[in-house]
């Protein structure tokens, strides 16, 4: 059976950033889907015109409720628009769930490391969240490396103490004050005391950019982590 | 007013790109990576392709006999399940066809192998008569290690993910082994035209 296009209807947005933003929608007949998944979205024109692009769903299962996130591209056909024009209320198409590889499964024991890079961290957020969802006792990291304070997501949320998750924010052009690390890209010692932790062999998730996508993946395995253990998602 | 997104206007396109568009993609001019773990660093003295037969027959080449071998400028459009199409792309190596040429063989599918473990699978007739290419050379340049250099596959009629990147060989089968991504949810053959994307398209 081909996975049906479903119509789903904006229920609430939120902003995360100055310019992103979280999509919740309601997609009546929903099968469910597992953490890290993604979604096609497809936008209609009044004559008839289509345009699909897929999105990482923010957020585990829950009954007919998904959450995305958007990161509008300048200049782009459909991120702008969804970002920012479609209203509450109004409905889009969606298909999925897609993609069975980039995903965390509660059942999952080991250990686990997420990087993410910007708005890599969407699909990261979905594993953190299923990870809390599930009172799994598995240790949980999360690295989210973004250029200032203010390109945080989920900064609320994953401010908070959580005895289930250790997160470190990396800032690359401008570090709070107070920061002890001084602003800039990712680096292995940035890496290792995770790593130390992530023993015995534990999952590594890399979510972003294609350049700081290619910088993790090389400093990890450079610092010795099997590659077989490393998964990875970029955009652009 | 529509019932879908409302306000929606999009991006038409002329004919002449449209006609080259397989339903559902988008046109980029950037080359996007996809691939699912770290990019493996191959270094061209200790890479080999290796066909082995389905009864055990091995033929392999290594880097300087590959180039060795004749080789074909070709020119395509490739098509990411993705949705990104990319027009134009130009590309350096050696015919599958010429590395087929001397195999004795009477298998009807092939699984693909790359360095890193991945693997993807087609039948035979979709590497054959000038559908497949072996490539080391993009837009004039060493294939770069993300887009799959030194060497990856390229199968410009099915979704690129059947292109695989880092190939070291290919085993013919009788039967239809369904590669990494087949397994994990894609569709087994990807044909672009046919948007066959998932299981079930």
């Amino acid at each position: 059976m081909p996975l049906p296009w479903r119509t789903a209807r904006l229920v609430g947005r939120a902003d995360e950033t100055a310019t992103a933003r979280t999509l919740v929608l309601d997609a009546p007949g929903w099968p469910g889907h597992l953490a890290g998944q993604h979604v096609d979205i497809r936008l209609t024109a009044d004559d008839g015109y289509q345009a699909a692009r897929s999105y990482s769903l923010g957020a585990p299962a829950d009954g007919t409720r998904l959450e995305l996130g958007v990161e509008p591209v300048t200049g782009g056909e459909v991120s702008p628009y969804l970002a920012d024009d479609l209203p509450v209320g109004a409905s889009v198409e969606v298909r999925g769930p897609l993609g069975n590889w980039f995903v965390w499964r509660p059942e999952q024991e080991e250990p686990v490391l997420l990087v993410a890079g910007g708005s890599g961290v969407v699909p990261l957020m979905a594993m953190v969240r299923a990870h809390r969802q599930a009172a799994s006792t598995s240790a949980f990291q999360l690295i989210h490396s973004v250029r200032g304070e203010a390109d945080l997501w989920y900064r609320e949320e994953l401010g908070r103490p959580d005895p289930a998750l250790d997160v470190r924010f990396l800032y690359t052009r401008k570090a709070p004050p107070g920061s002890t690390r001084p602003a800039g890209r990712l680096t292995a010692a940035d890496l290792e005391p995770a790593l130390k932790r992530l023993t015995p062999a534990g999952t590594v998730y890399v979510c972003g950019p294609t350049g700081f996508v290619e910088t993790a993946a090389d400093l990890l395995t450079s610092a010795g982590q099997d590659p077989a253990t490393i998964r990875t998602e970029r955009f652009g | 007013m529509s019932s879908l997104s409302p306000g929606f206007h999009g991006r038409r396109r002329s004919t002449s790109l449209t006609d080259r568009l397989p339903p559902g993609q988008y046109p980029t001019e950037s080359f996007p990576v996809l691939s699912a773990g770290p990019t493996p660093r191959v270094p061209t003295e200790t890479w080999t392709f290796t066909v082995t037969t389905e009864t055990g027959e091995e033929r392999s080449w290594t880097w300087d006999e590959m180039l060795a071998l004749p080789q074909e400028e070709s020119v395509h459009d490739i098509h990411c399940v993705t949705r990104w199409s990319k027009f134009d792309t130009r590309w350096r190596g050696v015919s599958l066809d010429t590395l087929l040429d001397d195999v004795e063989t009477t298998a009807e599918y092939a699984a693909v192998h790359s360095y890193g473990g991945y693997t993807t699978n087609m039948p035979l007739e979709d590497l054959l008569d000038g559908k497949a290419w072996l490539v080391h050379t993009y837009d004039g340049y060493p294939l770069s290690p993300e887009h799959g250099g030194p060497a990856r596959l390229l199968v410009p009629h099915l979704y690129l993910w059947k292109s695989a990147k880092w190939v070291r060989g290919l085993r013919l089968t009788p039967d239809d082994e369904p590669g990494f991504w087949e397994t994990a949810g894609y569709h087994n053959y990807g044909d672009p035209w046919r948007e066959q994307r998932h299981w079930g398209d």
